[in-house]
């Protein structure tokens, strides 16, 4: 029968007398094309000489020669050094011991170079590891050949000598000095002794000049009550390793806290190792507005607002202090179960506090004081950040009323990163002389009269004290790339010393902290702690009045919570495409920044949030106002977030000096009033659909035990492993078999017990989450960035990636139960959609994924070219050159773990970050191919690294030892998350750590043989 | 005359063509020494000379010290003892000789040779002294002339031979030509050979069975053809480009047996074999300023030849020849690079040259033979799986091994293992 069934597109279709649809449907094209621009010319036709017969043949001969050419191979040059220096050899990498500190981050490092460049930053070993490089310094190393850096001084924008700006400027300094005109010295703390000693010097030779130092992102109020309580304005430091009961009050520890770097100290109270048969972790509270790392970690999360954390905060206290309990019911509980605790674990407790009030400082310093905590350290003080926020506000205002005529600014972006931006940026303008010592041509920068190019820090020399006594050196590691000068270099100049700053340096190491060292030593170590003698500090506050202004401490409306995610920071390295792609532990969105808020509060304001079809994330926009800065940003829902509150991260939002890819999100600093980082704030919906790039939505377990196994500290004491870490059993013959059993495995064995065996450990009661693993992969894998748009269609390349999930109860404990209870049909359907949702204050957990190389890999059996295939060393190898893109294996993955080259994205302006030019370039790792277009990708367990490790074995004719084989996730980790090693080795850590009983793999039931081995994370619930 | 006395002894065990050759060295060492017995011996000064001197010291050129040519006849012998001897010595007593010559020369410190007797600085005296007959090249030149002409003698041979056989050709085709013509005129009517079978063409065409094999045959043998091209795009065996320095293997590595390793270090610990850097040429082209070698005159190789190229690397390194000194003035040199391998593959050279302790000709072929240098082997994967699958691992002396040894040969139940059973066919292992 025929079908008379008419489609048609518009209603005036139907009407047969329309004569536009009769119209339309006589034409090919909608609308006309514009042949007439190029054939409308009937004289130029008629003149040219080309007919059409012509063009085909120069298409015909151009393809040809173009074909003919592309069998010619390319020449290519070398180009040996004239005079090699000694310490290069081609093909063979150099490590230098430096020292980063940029006034926000603080590491130790070495330096890998090759061929003269710096590719790579690696942990040293050979000292502490709070010492370690977190994510952005392992992303430092890109910042170095940003091609937008300044390349030579410039005055009013232009280009000018260094011989110029030197004179100029010092003549202008001489000159304001005889007229008595103030001028102030605006730097970042540099903690850096030899450099404070220079500005002693040129505050003394210039009495006009005053000191002034900043941080971004301050730590007055702490700096502050430090001072009130022990007479000196700098930092306490902490030992999180001697540990019991740790109390935190917003203080993200694990995070940026003071500088960072508490988390390995942290780990090692939280690993579960029996001894006698009993292991003992310690018990982590966390009182926090918005989620953090150091939240994720905690034993038990209570989110609040910061005036019910000052409120509680008060009520430890006057538990502590057998006072009156003045406070509510709930509040005066929850002390009284943190005190308890505080009690228990004696000198063994600490209490800290980021609470943006010099008051919530004070009384956590006096509770430490108060049961004696060994945690924290107030004889080794550090200055690392000094920054001083009321003599930064009296700044601004002389700048606009013209107190001060001059001023000279090293390392620091005000113009950005202060709340009164513009204010800064409009006493600028007034200033006489401004001069700002800069890398780049930001915000600040373009508006000063005279900008001096400063080197990166692997170009530079400099020195820092961590904290008392503990010193190190930086040195650079390749030669300036652009024609740049020292901060240090000038002072000295300006001195009418003829020195370099190297020199300076030395000297000053040699008379004043190297005590009978040698210099050489100290600077190849790096690192150098003095034996000087150092005063316990005498305690002296009362905090009666603390107490009052805490306990009755209020908020009215929405608070706002700033914070630094772990990707950009406080946001220098914002053109850095590495830290922008690096997914947030938290959200996992890239890219962005965002107002994180709880569901309830979304609901209630009308903001929303909405997974597209194509699996990606859109948001709705919030006016947000303080004082009298309004912005719209995109929001975010975020689980845990305490009601009440909202958040958004610094660092985004910059203009100048990068890349349009970068220019990202908002500028948090504009409400970053007082260096306060709570405000009041009040949200409103506003119009617009934001596009995050956010790389998980399934944001819960859902139940499924077999991705992340838990359990509690008391059952993994008491019980044995077969009740929390069961190996999955099938039925075979209707016997139950494990999975691990041969019987039921379609696979014949391989004997794998000859020569090595790699196995990557990864201890999810160590992970905190902190992403250098994943930046510390990209550098030595040539893992490309893809940009915002592809992380939205899920096309990100990361080789390693965490995931992280949150609980729909509030425990994943409570999740699994829910599932097992599950009956019928129609109630697993509504069971598994409510498990979709994150609970409100959900527990969280981190987990590491990468290839998980498979001794019975699905990949490998469906690669129609075999180019993946399996080593006899456990790693799945991946033939770059021998794959044509079928991605049949990547179908196949039960673990999502590899990674399309959908494009070429390398030499493509389409992707323009540092793989598009010559200078980003210099940072890709020789050892490893960078991909092309159509191939698949995936973790190589740095091969590259276990073949280098048993090639220097072999040259010397010696056996490995357990530790020498590491991959770039390994030795990224200072927290001891992941572990790597040979399992043939017996006396290996991997080898051991594959009997424990806490070992799992991923997906155990699938069958895949995992060479990667999880670790069942133990959760510590004796919390009330 | 010992010397002499000593080889006549020994020519009773010498069988004749040696004592023939003998007799001739004999010979030329009577005619070359003067007359009477107590002269001093230009052979054992030369080696002495170049064993002590030459690092230093030219003839007849300034190098590091002075021209050693006539130095007799400028200073005293007995000073000469002297100032060999210790020559630090005189300069610090002030010797007005000894601070001339040691302020000329940059006050560089001629190293004490106490250990030379005055016999030896005389031998070495009576060489720097000797001046040698002119060579007879005009001999070198015949040579080269008859050995030359053994190619060109073929070609022309063929051509030779091309031509008559041409030749006959055409006269054939005349001769027939006037035949037919003459019976033309003769009125004999030439019969057109008219053949009853079909031509044979036609019967092929007809017969579909051959037609169906030749076109498979066609087809298969045009498709071997162009796997064979195919397979050959982008391999560039025997690649021989020229290079901005005309640099000789076989000069340096065949003449001079200089062992590979001393410039391509790094070949023994990194993955690069590095091509060397300038300054190691001039550890030894400091003092070789010139080259004094075989030539070879039929490709223009002559020894002005050879010693402009060692202008051109003093050039591009900043050396200035006439004051022994370096310019600063530099001028990279821009090297062709001969063996490409492509991007996704891993070499290590440390791992065959030091571990496997495998020989450089065996990738590189007879370098020590190559006048240009130029590619030898494939470089396929082909080509390295086939040595993987053959060579033997050297197991021994290295404790890496020891273990994995015993258990893998126990596995195969060999007593040697080759690369491929110790995983060297493994795609990961060379691809990353």
């Amino acid at each position: 029968m025929a079908n008379h069934k008419k489609y048609w597109k518009s209603t005036a279709e139907l009407d047969s007398n329309n004569a536009f649809v009769e119209d339309l449907m006589g034409r090919e094209f909608v609308e006309k094309l514009p042949e007439d621009a190029f054939l409308g010319n009937e004289q130029v036709m008629n003149d040219s000489k080309t007919n059409r017969r012509d063009f085909l043949k120069y298409v015909g001969f151009s393809t040809a020669a173009a074909s003919l050419a592309a069998c010619e191979g390319p020449v290519h040059k070398s180009i040996p050094y004239v005079v090699q220096p000694e310490e290069i050899r081609p093909g063979i990498s150099n490590y230098y011991a430096t020292t980063v500190a940029d006034g926000f981050d603080l590491a130790s490092i070495l330096v890998k170079t090759r061929e003269g460049r710096p590719i790579k930053v690696e942990n040293n070993t050979d000292i502490p590891a709070s010492y370690a490089a977190n994510a952005r310094v392992q992303a430092s190393v890109l910042s170095l050949y940003d091609n937008l850096r300044l390349q030579g001084p410039t005055q009013s924008g232009s280009p000018i000598g260094w011989a110029t700006l030197l004179q100029l400027s010092r003549q202008q300094l001489d000159n304001m000095q005889s007229q008595g005109e103030q001028l102030a010295l605006l730097t970042r703390s540099y903690a850096s002794p030899s450099t404070q000693h220079l500005i002693d010097q040129i505050t003394s030779k210039y009495d006009n000049i005053k000191h002034i130092t900043y941080d971004s992102v301050s730590s007055s109020h702490a700096l502050d009550a430090f001072a009130k309580a022990y007479g000196q304005r700098a930092l306490p430091t902490y030992d999180f390793s001697k540990a019991e009961t740790i109390v935190s009050f917003d203080a993200d520890f694990l995070g940026d806290w003071q500088g960072g770097g508490h988390a390995p100290g942290y780990v090692k109270t939280r690993l579960p190792v029996k001894k006698n048969g009993k292991a003992k972790m310690s018990t982590h509270f966390q009182f926090e507005a918005i989620m953090t790392l150091s939240g994720a970690a905690a034993d038990k999360r209570m989110p609040m607002t910061a005036a019910q954390q000052q409120q509680v905060l008060a009520a430890v206290y006057v538990e502590l202090t057998n006072g009156q309990a003045t406070a509510d019911q709930a509040t005066v509980e929850m002390a009284k179960i943190i005190a308890k605790h505080l009690r228990k674990a004696g000198k063994n407790g600490i209490v800290i506090t980021d609470l943006p009030s010099t008051e919530a400082h004070r009384v956590s310093l006096a509770i430490n004081e108060k049961i004696g905590s060994v945690v924290i350290d107030t004889k080794h003080t550090t200055t690392t950040r000094q920054g001083n926020a009321l003599e930064v506000s009296q700044l601004v205002e002389d700048l606009n009323s013209g107190a001060v005529q001059g001023i000279i600014m090293a390392d620091v972006n005000p113009v950005y990163t202060l709340a009164e931006g513009e204010q800064f940026a409009a006493g600028l303008a007034k200033a006489k002389f401004s001069l700002s010592f800069s890398m780049k041509n930001d915000e600040t920068a373009s508006k000063a009269q005279w900008v001096a190019a400063i080197p990166h820090y692997l170009e530079s020399w400099g020195d820092v004290e961590f904290k008392t006594n503990h010193f190190g050196l930086t040195q650079p590691t390749i030669r300036p790339l652009f024609d740049t000068k020292q901060f240090q270099d000038v002072l000295l100049t300006w001195l009418g010393k003829d020195m370099t700053y190297r020199d300076q340096l030395r000297s000053y190491w040699e008379k004043n902290i190297l005590s009978g060292t040698s210099w050489n030593k100290a600077l190849h170590d790096g690192f150098y702690v003095s034996d000087s003698s150092t005063n316990r500090k005498r305690y002296n506050d009362s905090v009666a009045d603390a107490i009052g202004i805490l306990s009755t401490a209020k908020q009215e409306g929405y608070s706002l919570h700033l914070y630094t995610k772990t990707g950009l920071g406080d946001g220098q390295q914002a053109n850095n495409p590495w830290l922008q792609e690096l997914p947030d532990p938290i959200t996992r969105v890239t890219w962005d920044n965002y107002l994180t808020i709880s569901k309830p509060d979304a609901a209630a304001l009308g903001l929303w949030n909405e997974i597209q079809s194509d699996g990606s994330l859109n948001g709705g926009y919030a006016n947000i106002t303080v004082g009298s800065s309004t912005l719209k940003v995109p929001v975010l829902i975020q689980p845990g977030q305490a009601k009440g509150t909202v958040g958004l991260a610094f660092g985004y939002g910059k203009q100048a000096g990068l890349k349009s890819e970068m220019q990202v999100g908002v500028n948090a600093y504009t409400l970053y009033n007082d260096f306060s980082k709570v405000q009041t704030v009040s949200i409103e919906a506003a119009e617009g659909t934001h596009e995050f790039a956010c790389t998980q939505l399934q944001n819960t377990l859902m139940g499924r035990e077999d991705i992340v196994k838990e359990t509690t500290l008391e059952i993994f004491n008491t019980k044995n492993r077969d009740y929390y870490n069961a190996v999955p059993v099938v039925s075979k013959n209707h016997i139950e078999t494990k999975v691990t059993s041969p019987e039921v495995d379609i696979w014949d064995q391989f004997n794998r017990s000859v020569g090595h065996h790699f196995n990557l450990s990864i201890d999810l009661n160590a992970c905190t989450g902190c992403g250098a693993c994943v930046v510390a992969c990209h550098a030595e894998n040539n893992v490309p960035v893809v940009g915002k748009r592809e992380i939205r269609k899920s096309r990100d390349m990361h080789w390693l990636r965490i995931d992280r999930y949150y609980s729909s109860e509030e425990t994943f404990e409570g999740d699994n139960t829910t599932v097992n209870e599950i009956s019928g049909l129609g109630e697993s359907l509504t069971t598994f959609s409510s498990l979709e949702e994150p609970s409100n204050n959900p527990q969280v957990t981190f987990q590491p994924i990468m290839c998980q190389h498979c001794n019975h890999a699905p990949c490998e059996t469906v690669c129609p070219v075999a180019a993946t295939s399996h080593g006899r060393q456990g790693q799945n190898h991946m033939a770059y050159n021998r794959c044509v893109g079928t991605r049949y294996c990547a179908n196949n993955c039960p673990y999502k773990v590899r990674r399309f080259n959908w494009f070429l994205y390398n030499n493509n302006d389409e992707f323009d970050f540092y793989m598009n030019n010559d200078l980003g370039r210099m940072v890709l790792n020789p050892d490893v191919v960078v991909r092309s277009r159509g191939v698949m990708e995936k973790c190589s367990l740095c091969i590259q690294k276990t073949q280098k490790t048993i090639l220097d074995a072999k040259l010397v004719g010696r056996d490995i030892a357990d530790g020498e084989f590491q991959t770039a996730c390994s030795s990224a980790c200072s927290n001891g998350a992941i572990t790597f090693g040979d399992i043939n080795d017996k006396s290996s850590r991997v080898s051991k750590s594959l009997k424990s009983d806490r070992m799992y793999h991923l997906l155990e039931s699938v069958g895949t043989k995992p060479n990667v081995q999880y670790q069942v994370k133990v959760r510590n619930t004796e919390t009330s | 005359m010992t010397n002499n006395n000593l080889n006549m002894t020994r020519v009773f065990y010498l069988n004749v063509p040696q004592i023939r050759t003998l007799l001739t060295i004999v010979l030329a060492v009577a005619l070359a020494l003067p007359t009477f017995a107590q002269e001093p011996d230009i052979d054992k000064g030369k080696s002495l000379f170049n064993m002590n001197c030459a690092a230093c010291h030219k003839l007849n050129k300034r190098a590091v010290g002075p021209a050693l040519a006539g130095v007799s006849q400028k200073y005293e012998k007995e000073w000469l003892y002297a100032w060999i001897k210790n020559s630090m010595a005189m300069v610090k007593s002030g010797d007005p000789q000894a601070v001339a010559i040691y302020e000329e020369y940059n006050k560089s410190v001629m190293t004490a040779f106490p250990q030379l007797s005055n016999e030896d600085i005389d031998n070495i005296l009576a060489y720097t002294d000797y001046t040698p007959a002119a060579p007879a090249t005009p001999a070198v030149v015949a040579t080269t002339v008859v050995s030359g002409t053994d190619d060109t003698t073929s070609t022309l041979l063929l051509g030779v031979l091309v031509l008559v056989l041409v030749v006959l050709v055409v006269m054939l085709f005349l001769v027939t030509q006037t035949l037919r013509k003459i019976a033309i005129a003769n009125g004999i009517e030439v019969e057109a050979s008219k053949s009853k079978r079909k031509p044979l063409w036609e019967v092929y065409i007809n017969n579909s069975f051959l037609v169906f094999s030749t076109v498979i045959l066609l087809l298969f043998s045009s498709a071997y053809f162009a796997y064979g091209y195919l397979m050959q795009v982008g391999i560039d065996q025997g690649y021989s480009p020229v290079q901005p320095i005309h640099y000789s293997h076989k000069i340096h590595s065949g003449d001079n047996e200089i062992e590979c390793k001393y410039c391509h270090s790094s070949a023994r610990v990194s993955k690069h074999s590095g091509i060397p850097s300038l300054n190691v040429c001039m550890n030894c082209h400091m003092n070789i300023a010139e080259y004094n070698g075989e030539e070879d005159l039929e490709k223009g190789y002559t020894k002005e030849f050879y010693t402009n190229e060692i202008k051109k690397l003093y050039k591009a390194v900043g050396w200035d020849e006439e004051n022994q000194r370096y310019t600063g003035e530099t001028q990279p040199v821009k090297w062709v690079r001969i063996h490409n391998l492509p991007d996704f593959v891993y070499f290590n050279h440390a791992q065959h040259v030091d571990v496997a302790g495998i020989d450089c000709q065996k990738c590189h072929g007879p370098v020590e033979e190559m006048e240009i240098m130029y590619q030898h082997s494939p470089l396929t994967m082909g080509w390295c799986i086939d040595c993987h699958r053959e060579s033997n691992v050297d197991l021994e002396n290295n404790e890496y091994y020891e273990k994995v040894h015993a258990e893998l040969s126990k596995k195969y139940g060999v007593e040697k293992l080759t690369v491929a059973q110790m995983g060297g066919l493994e795609c990961g292992k060379c691809h990353y």
